[in-house]
């Protein structure tokens, strides 16, 4: 996909800035520690496997879980704010000295670009640890009371691995809970490493456990008496699942869930603008983000320029090796997640619409799929309704603002939306009437820790970062 | 079954003001008929169910209709065809029409009383009830123009971008109404639900004041659907309710821990928000837990520049 106008030498990262294990244990109570299963990780840009890592069962459930309750009841429950803070600026600032270290491996163990992994992933960790340190010692400003809830169960997705981690960690920590924490299954490694990094900041043993596995440990998890509190973040029917596993228990849950959202453009929007917005509200981390602008919404009139513009732009990115700091579309993360791509893909082919990519050689080994923009698209089609998770944007066109916001909201998912116009009054107006948790009006796909991020219906519940976001860590 | 009542028409109202006419012939009570409130409509059950209900001496008072499952979808319907209206007006004209509620509710004092005597309360417990409620309603009322202060913001990002989180309605809650405090229980529930501009539909098996408190609504600019007020045995109704595709959000006051199970797991299928039944004290200061708990936090990011 290489454009005529430029050719650039290969300019890859070094791997020697990381060392993997060849095995790795869960973290529990401060110490590494093996279980009776191993799975492997791999390499999804390359399918080598990268290390094997422990698969924790019942047993090694029950010991983390044990582990969060002694810690939360003995030590950082009784805390005062002030040191804990301390803690969480500690982890902050380690995060940061070794921030290139992780983002390589991250970039190794996902298959994101580095230059996303380097300029958005670890920057992002990083701040949201420090902005939620200086929350512990101020909780009684916050109106959501100082109490903790207990040991909070926490799982996470592989498509943002240690900045989910640092969502779910840092309000928990900060607000004096402890934590059983699950990385997904096909990306431990960061996580890991972030227990490395709980080690240098001396955080008191037990008040983090990272227990690796798949949906069989993340099932024990939630399911454990012992756990007060559950945070997913994950697909919507794994939240569902979960939703209903917690009925009549009492604990506490946070959903963060799927999403299909709209990205709308108007007559008016500049358009040079809207186009990289689109280019990163789909193919950045190769779409494979809950809030992604998976349906574009195009006004009619705009629509052929637009979409001229918008695949003369795809052309120019660069997919490949991950670890190449030029590259700007990477490995998808798993042969299943591929596979799910590509039967969505071309369901939506053979539902009528158009399917475009640009010139594009695919690496022989790997997990790969070019960026892929469907034309045509009915409301009716399943790649207009379902989540893809991953490179592929479904057009849609409107003509009047009414149908737009009719279209935009016809959906299950309520989690994101995209307005671009120079027309101010049409932003406030559509930004009122998008049912949606963030709403990026001339900008996409932007995060900060003081931002409360989540969903409306059937994307989840409860939010994440910002006053708000503490609200699910405290018992009121 | 009707009961052989002594006193045929109490119906908890004050003695008929006629009963003695000219001629000393008893005059006949004129009864009310308990019915459903719906899109700002009062139908009977389409079903044609009813039961009966009888006070706490075990008189009969009235024949209240027994919603059916089709009730419940279409009071879901008129609520969510209720919801732009409602959520659109400012939030000041909704503090408006949630204070003419109140002037209502304070007029039909004496009425709500004498109900919820029939119920059992004394007249000072009676009346404390109403009053409390009265002053529960105004309360929230001031809320419309005011929660969005207390809970949205404007957030200091680390950027060029105005960052800005306001609250809002979550959109149709079905909910129940607390069986043990049947005004001011349902004032409870309801107002923080409106005030924020969600559209309710209600489960009450108090059937007296509930409809007694749909006919307050009915009369105070509120718009047909936002409220809407079902009869009959939650048990049946209520996860029905829960289950509904349409629903965004359940609160589940005063259910059993059986009937909330079951609510909770029938939630679950289109992820509802769900306020678990906790030990209430009604009389006590709510603080703003109910209004946002049914509330959304949207953020909107713009970039500055020139």
């Amino acid at each position: 996909m290489m454009s005529e106008m430029f050719e650039y030498a290969p300019a890859p990262e070094s791997r020697s800035a990381v060392r993997i294990e060849d095995s790795y244990g869960l973290f529990v109570d401060g110490e590494f520690v093996s279980a009776k299963r191993t799975f492997p990780t791999i390499d999804p840009a390359t399918e080598e496997v990268l290390a094997e890592v422990a698969e924790a069962g019942a047993e090694e459930v029950d010991l983390a879980v044990a582990a969060a309750r002694t810690a939360f009841e003995r030590v950082w429950g009784p805390m005062s704010g002030r040191e804990r803070a301390k803690y969480l600026y500690r982890i902050a600032r380690i995060i940061q000295e070794r921030s290139r270290e992780l983002a390589v491996l991250e970039s190794i163990d996902n298959g994101k670009p580095i230059r996303e992994t380097r300029d958005f992933d670890l920057p992002q960790a990083a701040a949201h640890f420090f902005y939620h340190a200086g929350w512990a010692d101020k909780l009684e400003y916050a109106g959501y009371g100082t109490t903790p809830i207990g040991v909070a169960g926490q799982i996470i997705p592989w498509n943002f691995p240690l900045l989910m981690l640092a969502w779910k960690i840092a309000p928990a920590l900060a607000c004096g809970n402890t934590v059983v924490l699950k990385p997904a299954e096909t990306t431990p490694l960061t996580a890991l490493a972030f227990a490395d990094i709980c080690r240098q900041a001396e955080l008191p043993p037990g008040v983090v456990n990272i227990v690796t596995g798949g949906p069989q440990t993340g099932r024990l998890l939630v399911e454990h008496p012992g756990v007060d509190k559950i945070a997913f973040t994950g697909s919507t029917e794994v939240g569902r699942a979960i939703a209903r596993a917690v009925v009549g228990t009492g604990k506490r849950l946070g959903l963060e869930l799927g999403g299909k959202g709209a990205n709308i453009v108007f007559d008016d929007a500049p358009l040079d603008q809207a186009v990289e917005g689109i280019v990163d509200s789909i193919f950045f981390n190769q779409g494979q983000v809950c809030c992604a602008g998976s349906r574009l919404l195009v006004q009619e009139s705009v629509a052929e320029e637009l979409l001229a513009r918008l695949k003369e732009r795809t052309a120019t990115l660069r997919l490949g090796d991950p670890l190449d700091k030029n590259t700007d579309v990477g490995a998808i993360n798993s042969a299943a997640q591929l596979a799910r791509i590509s039967e969505l893909t071309a369901s939506g082919e053979a539902e009528g619409a158009e399917r475009w990519s640009p010139e594009c050689a695919l690496p022989e080994r790997g997990f790969w799929f070019a960026p892929t923009i469907l034309t045509g698209v009915a409301l009716s089609h399943r790649v207009a309704r379902e989540e893809i998770f991953g490179p592929v944007l479904s057009v849609l066109t409107f003509r009047t603002p009414a149908e737009a916001v009719e279209k935009a909201n016809n959906t299950p998912y309520g989690l994101s939306a995209g307005v671009w116009t120079e027309k101010g009054s049409r932003i406030l107006s559509m930004a009122q009437k998008l049912r949606a948790g963030v709403v990026w009006a001339n900008t996409f796909n932007r995060f900060d820790p003081a931002s409360p991020f989540g969903g409306y219906k059937e994307s989840g519940f409860g939010r994440e970062g910002g006053r708000q976001g503490l609200e699910a860590y405290l018992a009121q | 079954m009707p009961s052989k009542s002594k006193k045929p028409g109490s119906a908890g109202r004050p003695e008929p003001r006629g009963a003695a006419a000219a001629g000393g012939a008893a005059r006949l009570r004129v009864r009310k008929t308990y019915k459903l409130f719906i899109g700002g409509a009062f139908p009977r059950s389409e079903s044609g169910r009813s039961y009966v209900v009888n006070d706490s001496r075990g008189e009969f008072l009235a024949n209240a209709s027994w919603a059916s499952r089709k009730d419940v979808r279409d009071a879901v319907v008129a609520a969510r065809r209720a919801f732009g209206g409602w959520s659109g007006k400012t939030p000041y004209n909704r503090g408006q029409i949630l204070y003419r509620i109140a002037e209502m509710l304070e007029g039909r004092g004496r009425q709500f009383v004498e109900e919820l005597r029939d119920g059992g309360l004394s007249r000072e417990a009676a009346e404390a009830e109403v009053d409390a409620a009265v002053d529960r309603w105004v309360w929230y009322a001031g809320w419309a123009d005011k929660i969005a202060q207390v809970a949205g913001a404007v957030n200091p990002v680390a950027g060029p971008f105005l960052n800005v989180s306001t609250p809002e309605p979550t959109g149709v809650v079905g909910m129940l109404a607390p069986r043990e405090s049947p005004l001011l229980g349902l004032v409870s529930v309801l107002a923080p639900a409106i005030v924020t501009g969600n559209t309710a539909v209600v489960v009450a098996d108090s059937p007296l004041v509930a409809v007694t408190f749909a006919e307050v609504l009915a009369t105070s600019d509120l718009p047909a659907g936002v409220v809407n007020i079902l009869t009959g045995p939650r048990e049946e109704l209520a996860p029905w309710l829960a289950g509904h595709m349409d629903v965004n959000a359940v609160d589940l006051a005063g259910a059993s821990e059986e009937l909330a199970n079951a609510c909770e797991t029938a939630a679950a299928g289109n992820l509802k928000r769900v306020l678990r039944p906790a030990a209430t004290d009604w009389s006590a200061d709510p603080g703003t837990e109910r209004m946002t708990a049914l509330l959304e936090t949207k953020t909107v990011w713009h970039p500055i520049g020139v």
